[in-house]
């Protein structure tokens, strides 16, 4: 139940994959073996491009996954910003590590730089937002869904209110592809962001979608690949596996939203019924369908990950216990929960193999681990309730 | 250990899932300690409480309950094991790294878990001194000396942060280290941030 970390490869996608060890061209080649490889890259490409929304795939630039995608529209408007008065960064308090210090060190740089703040359930704050927009903003970054707790971002209207200002517009959808639908057209956006290990392919393959017309700028300079926006040989192999991995998410997302959702609803709803105490952090509505962030006072996160390891169950945690520092989780705090509701969280992320079975199996084993750490906690039983709510 | 199995060692497993000592709020209610300490911060994401029951300065019972990690549960439970028949002045003078050693070793990161059960046996231990009117009598024993110019120690830094300095510039204030060579600032201010981290 960690699918927001990652997927498992699927059958389909490795099978093909395997059938392609061969296709080991250099896709920039202009013999027979090159364009075969060439043939199956832009054939992956226009995969990707229609699950994403757009008819144009010459829109979609192959990167190594979402942390470049969103490091090269960050570099981008380094470049582009510095010197200028249009050089605003608004971004958002519960983005991903990797668009938070992208933007960090814009600040650093000396861009200014905000981090909206965002409500209860995790929706950014819109009157703060179009307080922060003036013509003095070159770039919008907002994550279309929230990977800690599954919050869906209004990326339409956010989108639409930043135009209004000529700022440019990304969104990080690498939560959002294949859970959701996501639409470049629809939504308006600028630049996209996604990742193909959270769709059932490879790791070390993702895509930016950069609007025509949109100023785009290389972070990895060398050849003439990708149009000169990101240069380096082909990763044939990832990019047929992606283009397979997407193909299938665009035509299960309806199927998938409908049997994941129902999963997710059934867990949410046995935990409530057999322990007492617990909260349920994001929204109730305009949430993933595979992500359920529940809060567990009196028991500590990392106590309750590992003990649902032993018994082979995969989640994970927003306690500081496990990443290394003291903080807990940046976006627990930031929607408001107290450092006792952060340290005792668990995120369950589920996905296209998760089963009714593994539901009822987490439901049983998880009511006695939480009721031993909370027996031996220091908090008393009384305070557990304070905060809840 | 290999990286692929669990996170700890079996014996660090074996003392997460079954720890040993822990008072049980049904079969302990007539467990009666001489001394209590209690340290840490739920802010934090940890808490630690000890109980001892001490006969002529041996250690003959301990309760322990955490609000805390595999780690800090483990750590605590080989402690409370350790502890038991022990002098209070042995008991004061354990260091975590001989726990940590007896669990088969903790990860890196983890180390700063498992020091709160040595620091809440001390203030168990602390709080049964003063009582007897012995107050301070096992502490500055084992003092390890940070500031070599105006000779302050790792107890002194302590000392401080109970009192309520929180950073580097309330404990200059209180204890005027690093107002010489300043030298000692890096080593100072991690131990700093461990105390702050446990007293706050």
């Amino acid at each position: 139940m960690d699918y927001n970390a990652t997927t498992p490869l699927r059958p389909e996608v490795r099978d093909l994959m395997v059938k392609s060890l061969d296709i080991y061209g250099n896709a920039s080649s202009m013999h027979e073996l090159g364009r075969k490889a060439r043939a199956e890259i832009e054939g992956a490409r226009a995969n990707v491009a229609a699950l994403i929304g757009t008819k144009d795939p010459s829109t979609v630039y192959f990167t190594s996954g979402g942390s470049e995608s969103n490091n090269t529209v960050f570099n981008t408007m380094f470049l582009r910003g510095r010197n200028q008065t249009r050089h605003k960064i608004i971004t958002t308090a519960i983005e991903h590590p990797c668009v938070l210090n992208a933007a960090a060190h814009l600040r650093d740089e000396g861009f200014p730089v905000v981090f909206l703040p965002v409500d209860r359930d995790g929706r950014i704050d819109m009157d703060a937002y179009r307080a922060e927009l003036g013509p003095d903003v070159l770039l919008v970054s907002v994550m279309a869904a929230n990977n800690e707790i599954g919050t869906i971002e209004d990326v339409g209207e956010i989108a639409r209110l930043a135009k209004a200002q000529g700022a440019f517009v990304h969104t990080d959808a690498t939560q959002a592809v294949g859970k959701i639908p996501v639409s470049v057209e629809d939504w308006n956006v600028d630049y996209l962001t996604l990742s193909c290990h959270k769709i059932y392919g490879p790791k070390g393959i993702g895509a930016l979608y950069v609007r025509r017309k949109t100023p785009i700028e290389p972070l990895i300079r060398g050849g003439h690949q990708e149009n000169g926006v990101r240069a380096g040989t082909y990763n044939n192999l990832g990019i047929i596996g992606f283009g397979e991995a997407a193909r299938l998410a665009q035509e299960e997302l309806s199927e998938y939203r409908q049997q994941v959702g129902s999963l997710r609803a059934m867990l949410r709803d046995l935990i409530l019924e057999r322990i007492p105490m617990v909260r349920i952090n994001g929204p109730a509505a305009e949430v993933l369908p595979n992500t359920l962030n529940v809060s567990f006072p009196g028991a500590e996160g990392e106590s309750i990950l590992l003990s649902l390891d032993l018994e082979g169950i995969e989640v994970s945690t927003g306690s500081a216990c496990a990443s290394g520092s003291l903080d807990p989780s940046h976006v627990l705090m930031a929607i408001g929960l107290g450092p006792e509701l952060a340290h005792g969280s668990i995120r369950f992320s589920l996905g296209k193999y998760t089963t009714e079975d593994d539901v009822r199996y987490v439901a049983d084993r998880l009511p006695p681990i939480i009721a031993r750490l909370r027996k031996m906690s220091t908090i008393p039983l009384e305070q557990l309730a304070q905060g809840i709510g | 250990m290999d990286a692929f199995q669990w996170l700890y060692s079996d014996i660090v497993k074996d003392h997460f899932t079954n720890p040993r000592n822990v008072y049980d709020t049904d079969r302990d209610k007539d467990f009666r300690p001489d001394a209590e300490g209690m340290v840490g911060n739920i802010k934090c994401g940890d808490q630690m409480m000890f109980m001892l029951k001490i006969e002529n300065d041996l250690i003959t019972d301990v309760r322990w309950k955490t609000y805390g990690c595999a780690s800090a549960i483990a750590s605590t439970s080989m402690l409370s094991e350790t502890i038991k028949g022990m002098s209070i002045r042995d008991a004061y003078h354990i260091k975590p790294a001989d726990i940590a050693d007896r669990l088969g070793g903790l990860p890196e990161n983890k180390i700063h878990c498992s020091v709160l059960g040595d620091k809440a046996l001390r203030a168990a231990i602390d709080v049964y001194l003063e009582r007897k009117g012995r107050a301070g009598e096992f502490s500055g024993e084992d003092a390890q000396i940070i500031c070599k110019c105006l000779n302050i120690s790792d107890k002194d830094i302590e000392e401080a942060v109970r009192q309520g300095a929180r950073d580097w510039y309330t404990l200059q204030e209180a204890t005027k280290i690093g107002t010489v060579c300043g030298s000692c600032k890096t080593k100072a201010e991690e131990l700093l941030h461990e105390f702050v981290h446990i007293y706050s």
